[in-house]
């Protein structure tokens, strides 16, 4: 691996196969944390060492902690990303009607177009579509040095003059708040000399420590600026907004599919396939529901604050829990008839649904996985490897806080840091027209009681087994032996891992852009992620890469068949598999 | 439509950038420093550039892209980023074990106006660079120049603090190649036609072996290609230095030419037919005045496909956007062709442009619309092609929307690439590269006549 140029290759982790053959699976998995953390300089270690717990789920043993949503250590090769990322990137992407412009040199509007893969479906071909644009203000040496008000103004102008936009959203990168430029001055000014809606975001990327931050700065403009500016009544009987589902890949055409058969009406979607118009309405629905926690929860909070509200958590990611979720919007409801539509649709997709599982399973059971990727997926994804028998044995989360691992009752216990501390946190009022609590306090009560948790999440760690690995912002010297280590069939990352996972000879799943697959949300994407997990950790090139005079002398003679004995160097889960003979069905 | 918003009447625009044809200074650092072996690297600023470069090469090469970040926070961007490098510096020589880092800046260390040398020395001076190592910088603020600025700029930064030797006796068969911001398999035919020319090059930045590393099973972190520090050192030694690409490779071969006295040969990008001849011409004046038959022979095989071809060239007209030395080089090879180069946009700014592309266009100069810098930018191209349309889109694979809308043939050449392989395996550069970019170009003009012909006219042999 990290060998030095003209040297001889540094063994990988020597001390693995010792920790590995240890008796006692406790001592066995902190050994191997120990090991992890050798080559860090102390400090480094000592801040490691609390980011990297071995899991302990046991009854009436309350899960460890872990330190989470704190900086990253300077050049240790994080995956994370930054504040502008998470919020112009993730939060704000998908909206296909606004044009959102990128105030800062160009590099910044130009990574973040059209590379995040959330898909969106004008209904007519004349309805309006951004987002295959990248609007910047493309600032030089001279806004630098002389400050970029006057350009940004400039630019909105003139993004409103080629396209009479609904809104304009504009989006601070670092050196917008170096240099002063007041944005909220410039889009107030704009608003009330074009008409039409205009906000900013102080999301220059050094604010906070990860995309989490900006995020967070999204949501709280989204709050301020758009929710609750139409009041339109919404037809609908049931009626619900998604957050934190971005529609990489399709997966909030598959949710949309799904909750019209249940006769759920979809006031708004934070933010997948979305509109500015639907963000404005979202205040009229009778139930939020979260999908990802951690990039819209403050969302979700405001919103029951100021409009009464309450939110449940929600996953359409595995088959079960997709059923579990429309269960649970139904039980929020309590109508029988909303119940039997539900039970219908489930009893209409579970059959085919159980029958690949059943096929798959044949292939993937005992087979595991790793997954360390964004700030819900990292969980949400563990079920889909469960319903095909694959067993999750390390995970973590790129930019989650504690409560997206220990669950929302540590929520209390959190210390807010100062990179906390930069964000603004929005104080919320119950609006003195529009407060409507759609449940009072003793129907939440007994909501709770049948298991309808609202405003709960139970965080990653309870779904995970004890003595798994849970490490939070894993660099890539953690990856690499971690992978060394357990051989892991996959490993669900990103972009930036991807090949260097599959250089070692294990498949990398990106859970980001779905290696521009999908949708995996439903049922029908949970058949897909089966079925493309089947594909990849079944592959015949992964027994091909060893040349066959590389193989041991058995295979020599017999051209096709792959020597009894494992290669060491190979991922457990290939070294058995045979080179295919031609013709022939393994 | 994709692009449905982009209307044909051209309003002329001061402020706002739409779908730029350049991306920023750093990311280009990034890649030129993968064409050093054993080096990690760092970038200064917010770790949100680092992710987002790595991820824009990784999504091009398919392959890992190593880089560390400093992790700028708040606290940073008020009190510079000193302990931030100080400490990324200590921890990747512990846990990565390079030979060399080379740190670029961003827009937001450039602001600040931390000075990276200052604490390069410092870490020096409190132990953290173990001896041996190098760390080299390049100053590549965002807001200044493209992507191929921060190309430049980091190759002449290696040359800065890498390149020596003068004091070496000259050695006539070792020549200096400065390839330019080229694929990795450009850089592997350029040192093979400079070998077949008689010389032994040392070739920076190399990313051939770094960026098309092979499937083994195991992860080489460093992998075995790239310029080494002892190749660098030995710079000065050789006879002169070809320098392909007068806005990547021209500044670090006069750095070089003036560190170490060797004679700075600034030449176009050899793609097609001139430009490559160009370069063999050079290379011939250096080696006492061969050229070997088999590269006589591969530049009789590109003239054979264009006189045998000529037709499906001729007239027609073309699109270009990308990089400036890509640009010219391109522009010329398709006037060869008898084709007419209709549009040429680039986001990179620079002075010698216009006049290089005014030089290669000559009469042709006329029927081109040519825009640089500030609003060039791919929906301004867009426009042009709307208010009149082309054969032949060619650039990189933001290309495919307009492709899309318009219906138009498009083949993907330069950077980034996201949606195709090959690239990063099979040059375009040289006589075969050019062959291979008519291949290219053949095969959709001949698949569109195919698709397009009645079924009266459907051609077996063509």
């Amino acid at each position: 691996m990290m060998s030095p140029p003209d040297d001889k290759p540094i063994p990988m982790s020597p001390s693995s196969e010792t920790a590995a053959a240890s008796p006692s699976p406790a001592s066995a998995m902190e050994a191997f944390k120990d090991d992890l953390l050798k080559p860090y300089p102390k400090k480094v270690a000592r801040k490691r060492e609390k980011q990297i717990v071995v899991n302990q789920n046991k009854p009436n043993i309350s899960l460890p902690q872990i330190q989470a949503n704190v900086r990253t250590i300077p050049g240790i090769i994080t995956q994370r990303g930054c504040t502008y990322a998470g919020c112009k990137g993730v939060v704000l992407g998908p909206t296909r009607d606004i044009v959102n412009i990128t105030h800062g040199p160009i590099g910044c509007g130009y990574y973040s177009w059209l590379t995040r893969r959330n898909q969106t479906k004008p209904p007519t071909d004349s309805d309006e579509n951004f987002i295959p644009y990248c609007f910047s203000t493309d600032m030089q040496d001279e806004q630098i040095i002389f400050g970029g008000e006057k350009k940004l103004k400039a630019a909105i102008q003139e993004a409103f003059d080629l396209f009479h936009p609904k809104a304009i959203a504009v989006f601070s990168t670092c050196p917008v708040g170096l240099i002063g430029d007041d944005v909220h001055a410039v889009t107030r000014e704009m608003k009330e000399k074009l008409g039409i809606n205009v906000f900013g975001f102080s999301c220059e990327g050094y604010k906070g420590v990860s995309q989490s931050a900006g995020h967070h700065i999204a949501n709280n403009q989204l709050f301020k600026h758009v929710i609750g500016r139409n009041n339109t009544p919404h037809p609908g009987k049931y009626k619900i907004n998604l957050l934190g589902e971005y529609n990489i890949g399709g997966d909030s055409f598959v949710i949309e599919e799904l909750l019209e058969r249940c006769g759920i009406s979809l006031v708004a979607t934070f933010s997948g396939n979305s509109t500015i118009d639907a963000f404005e309405n979202a205040h009229v629905a009778d139930l939020n529901t979260v999908m990802c926690h951690r990039s819209i929860n403050y969302v979700a909070e405001m919103i029951e604050k100021k409009y009464g509200i309450p939110w449940i958590k929600v996953n359409f990611i595995g088959a079960k829990s997709t059923a579990k979720s429309l269960r649970k919007i139904a039980e929020y409801f309590g109508k029988q008839e909303l119940t039997d539509r539900v039970e219908n649709v489930l009893s209409e997709e579970m059959p085919a649904v159980f029958e690949v599982q059943n096929e798959i399973r044949k292939r993937c059971q005992g087979k595991t996985a790793m997954l360390f990727v964004g700030g819900s997926r990292a969980h949400h994804y563990q079920d889909l490897f469960e319903e095909i028998g694959m067993k999750t044995v390390a995970a973590g989360y790129e930019f989650a806080h504690r409560d997206d691992y220990e669950g929302r009752r540590v929520l209390p216990d959190i210390t807010v840091d100062a990179d906390s501390r930069n964000i603004e946190e929005l104080h919320v009022d119950p609006d003195s027209d529009l407060y409507n609590p759609r449940k009072t306090p003793a129907q939440l009560e007994i909501l709770k009681k049948q298991g309808v948790e609202v405003a709960g999440y139970e965080g990653m760690m309870a779904q995970m087994d004890d003595q798994s690995l849970v490490l939070d912002d894993i660099s890539h010297h953690e990856t690499e032996r971690l992978i060394a280590h357990f051989k892991p069939a996959v490993f669900c990352a990103g972009i930036k891992e991807k090949y260097a996972v599959q250089k070692m000879g294990v498949p990398c799943k990106q859970l980001h852009s779905y290696d521009y697959g999908g949708p995996y949300a439903g049922f029908k994407g949970a058949v897909n992620f089966y079925r493309e997990i089947d594909r990849m950790v079944n592959a015949r090139v992964w027994g091909l890469i060893p040349p066959p005079w590389e193989q041991s002398a058995a295979a020599t003679g017999s051209p096709g068949t792959l020597a009894d004995e494992e290669d060491p160097d190979l991922p457990q889960s290939h070294a058995r598999r045979r080179t295919p003979v031609a013709g022939s069905d393994e | 439509m994709l692009l449905r918003h982009t209307p044909t009447e051209i309003l002329e625009r001061s402020a706002l950038t739409i779908n730029p044809a350049k991306t920023c200074q750093p990311i280009g650092a990034m890649y030129a420093a993968l064409g050093i072996h054993g080096c990690l690297p760092h970038s200064h600023g917010s770790q949100g550039c680092c992710s987002y470069h790595r991820s824009t090469l990784t999504r091009h090469y398919k392959e890992p892209v190593m880089a560390a970040t400093s992790s700028f926070t708040e606290g940073s961007s008020v009190f510079g980023g000193q302990a931030n490098l100080l400490q990324a510096i200590e921890n990747m020589f512990s846990v990565y074990d390079p030979q060399v880092i080379a740190v670029h800046t961003t827009c937001l260390s450039e602001t600040i106006g931390d000075d990276i040398p200052q604490i390069v020395d410092k870490a020096r001076a409190d132990g953290k660079i173990p001896a041996g190592r190098h760390v080299i910088h390049a100053n590549t603020p965002s807001y200044v120049g493209s992507h191929v600025t921060g190309f430049a700029n980091m190759a002449k930064g290696i040359v800065d603090y890498l390149a020596g030797g003068d004091d070496l006796p000259k050695n006539k068969q070792q020549l200096n190649l400065i390839p330019g911001w080229v694929e990795p398999a450009d850089m592997r035919e350029l040192k093979r036609l400079t070998r077949l020319m008689g010389f032994d090059p040392i070739t920076f930045p190399d990313t051939s072996d770094v960026l098309d590393a092979p499937q083994t099973g195991k992860h080489a972190f460093y992998p075995k290609g790239g310029v080494t520090p002892a190749q660098m050192a030995r710079t000065g030694a050789s006879i002169a230095t070809i320098a392909l690409g007068p806005t990547t490779a021209g500044p670090a071969a006069r750095a070089l030419e003036n560190k170490c006295n060797v004679a700075a040969h600034v030449l176009g990008l050899p793609i097609g037919l001139r430009a490559t001849d160009r370069f063999i011409a050079e290379l011939r004046k250096l080696n006492g005045g061969f050229v070997p038959p088999e590269v006589l022979d591969e530049r009789g095989r590109l003239l054979d496909m264009i006189t045998d071809m000529h037709q499906y060239f001729y007239q027609k007209r073309v699109a270009l956007w990308g990089d400036p030395d890509q640009l010219v080089a391109l522009s010329e090879f398709f006037l060869d062709l008898d084709m007419t180069p209709a549009y040429i946009v680039t986001g990179t700014p620079g002075k010698k442009f216009l006049a290089r592309i005014a030089e290669v266009l000559g009469e042709q100069i006329r029927a081109t619309q040519v825009r640089q810098g500030p609003q060039a930018d791919m929906f301004l191209l867009h426009q042009w092609i709307k208010n009149k349309p082309v054969d032949l889109l060619m650039g990189n694979t933001y290309g495919k929307y307009i492709a899309r809308d318009e219906n138009t043939p498009f083949v993907r050449h330069g950077f980034p690439i996201l949606d195709r392989v090959g690239h990063a395996d099979f040059p375009t550069v040289g006589y075969r590269g050019a062959l291979r970019l008519l291949e290219m170009i053949l095969n959709i003009f001949m698949d569109r006549q195919d698709r397009n012909a009645p079924e009266e006219s459907f051609e077996l042999v063509m």
